[in-house]
């Protein structure tokens, strides 16, 4: 990797924020390097608006200090506002003005005038493919045209930085597909940090996720990296079912197997089939012993397939580990 | 500066964007026409005098319902956010809404000029005083907005901001009424602060300094606290 593609964008250092008696945020500290899509992962109430309405300078961190293009989010909120392109959660929009009549403001806003601003209008309506629905009013669009308008406004001064809370919140598959795709095409260029409950969005969109939970950031690492690490590797066993294989025995000789932690057996559709989920400690490969049970217990094996652990267990067992932590 | 005045263009076309605009102006004007041409022909006299009571009067309700909108709309909407996340400083956000919602006073104003003209040919009138009179209109006008300003930055209801903004600008406007009850000391106090007393100077045509700096500060301190609690939502 050659120097720029290494530049910090967004530097977060040990950031807390409190309202009140709700510590909202602890002490939570990562980088944004640029050209990276960042997924920022938590359950409700983490604190993931949190840390973005202090990224965006809507709100000043108890604690702690933030940087965004270089720019200090408290001493130099203009500057470090002009470098980001922000969605805010729920995309407020002042919803009785025609969409053009909106971007035209926002472009206004940004410092651009005639010519200028007509070219970085047009360029982000076809970003975003708002051409249909330039005439009418904000308040008829449906969700996902809204969220369209949204990232049109984030867009027109071509920000290096984009932070969206929650973009494909309440968009239909489709429309959230054409949403994903271009916010990928952005991130070619651009630093993007975007928070999602849509674990599966992360594992397509996004080269890092943040998770947090409590205010506490629990990790900080590629999708692969999490599911590699944290995940817990599975096996899924496929066995022919036949009168005389016995299902239960085998389930008893699969969970007295060393490396094996659990199983659970699985209906299968195809009622010929029966199949058994088998989760090991971490790198422990239980395939062998799998297939000497099958061959001992006379059952003909028909699938014997490697999984690795998904995000979703990675997210739930640091989430759940971090209550269960505030909870003590 | 440029974006002050794009802040202030933004709010003055919104209330054209719905009914406030043509409900506000049109009831002011009907009621001041209602008003003024009802006792016209009492005074005998070719002065406007009159007309500049009757408006400050209406304008206690009037101006809360210009400004009840400003931020508590945009705060309940949470359309703030994204506005105070562009670059510009909150500073500057409050002075383009204000000076948006001025503006629609200022039309307001404008179309007040038929009654001067009016009665100009009906009698000889003294056009000093009618001059000093919409200074002070005017004066008074930016006052009661910023007081409104701060009532909408305090509430994300636009129904607690009008009221706030009502019983504030009411304060001013008839606090004076208190004087003759109060003992003396007290009274200047009372006197000096009211709305009444330094409009009094300006609608005889006597262009008193004091009254321009009184109004002024009273805007100036209506926007500072404005600002301040704007600002406050830093640290919340
Ligand atoms: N203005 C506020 N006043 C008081 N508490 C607040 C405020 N905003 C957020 N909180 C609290 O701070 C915590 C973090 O909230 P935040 O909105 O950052 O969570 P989030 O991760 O964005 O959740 P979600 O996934 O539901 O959007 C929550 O406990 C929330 O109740
Ligand atoms: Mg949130």
């Amino acid at each position: 990797m050659d120097g720029l593609m290494t530049e910090a964008m967004i530097r977060a250092d040990s950031l807390s924020k409190r309202y009140g008696a709700v510590e909202a945020l602890k002490e939570a500290s990562f980088v944004v390097n640029r050209g990276e899509i960042v997924g920022f992962l938590g359950p409700n109430g983490a604190g993931k608006t949190t840390t973005m309405k202090i990224l965006t300078g809507y709100i000043s961190p108890t604690s702690g200090r933030a940087e965004v293009a270089g720019h200090d989010v408290e001493t130099d909120s203009v500057e470090a506002r002009r470098a980001i392109g922000y969605l805010p959660e729920h995309t407020p929009l002042y919803t009785e003005m025609l969409v053009s009549e909106y971007l035209e403001y926002v472009a206004e806003m940004r410092g651009y005038k005639g010519a200028e601003a007509k070219k970085r209008i047009k360029k982000v309506v076809e970003e975003t493919d708002l051409g249909a629905k330039l005439g009418a009013e904000i308040r008829a669009l449906s969700k996902g045209y809204r969220q369209r308008v949204g990232l049109a406004q984030a867009l027109v001064h071509e920000p290096p930085i984009l932070i969206l809370d929650e973009p494909l919140s309440g968009l239909d598959p489709n429309q959230a597909a054409g949403v994903r795709d271009l916010i990928r095409a952005l991130g070619r260029e651009r630093t993007v940090i975007l928070s999602t409950h849509n674990l599966a969005e992360v594992q397509v969109t996004c080269q890092r996720v943040l998770i947090i939970a409590g205010g506490r950031l629990v990790a900080d690492d590629t999708p692969e990296g999490l599911t590699a690490s944290r995940g817990r590797p599975r096996l899924l066993v496929t066995m022919k079912r036949e009168p005389s294989f016995d299902a239960s025995a085998f389930e008893a000789r699969l969970r007295a197997l060393s490396a094996v932690e659990n199983v659970r057996a699985i209906g299968l559709d195809d009622p010929g089939e029966i199949a058994f989920e088998l989760t090991s400690a971490s790198g422990a490969d239980a395939r062998a012993e799998v297939f000497h049970a099958a061959v001992e217990s006379r059952g003909v094996l028909l699938g014997l397939e490697r999984r690795g652990g998904d995000l979703e267990d990675v997210f739930r067992s640091l989430t759940t580990e971090a209550s269960k932590e505030r909870a003590s | 500066m440029s974006l002050v005045l794009t802040l202030a263009k933004r709010q003055f076309r919104s209330y054209f964007n719905g009914p406030t605009a043509y409900i506000v102006l049109g009831l002011v004007l009907f009621v001041l026409g209602f008003l003024f041409w009802e006792t016209f022909f009492l005074y005998d006299r070719a002065s406007v005098r009159e007309m500049f009571n009757y408006l400050r009067a209406i304008l206690v309700v009037a101006t809360p319902a210009l400004t009840m909108n400003l931020i508590a709309e945009e705060k309940r909407t949470g359309t703030i956010e994204l506005l105070l996340t562009m670059p510009v400083t909150d500073v500057q956000v409050l002075a383009g809404k204000f000076l948006g919602v001025l503006g629609l006073f200022g039309v307001l104003v404008l179309l007040t000029l038929p009654y001067p003209i009016a009665v100009s040919t009906l009698g000889p009138l003294d056009w000093g005083p009618v001059f000093s009179g919409y200074l002070g209109l005017f004066l008074q006008g930016a006052a009661m907005l910023a007081i409104g300003l701060m009532a909408s930055t305090v509430s994300e209801n636009q129904i607690v901001a009008f009221f706030v903004a009502l019983v504030l600008t009411a304060f001013f406007a008839t606090i004076g009424m208190l004087v003759p009850l109060l003992p003396a000391s007290l009274g200047h106090v009372f006197e000096y602060m009211s709305f009444g007393y330094h409009f009094e100077g300006l609608a005889r045509g006597v262009v008193d300094l004091r009254a321009v700096v009184y109004f002024t500060s009273l805007t100036t301190i209506a926007g500072l606290l404005s600002l301040y609690v704007l600002e406050s939502r830093r640290f919340r």
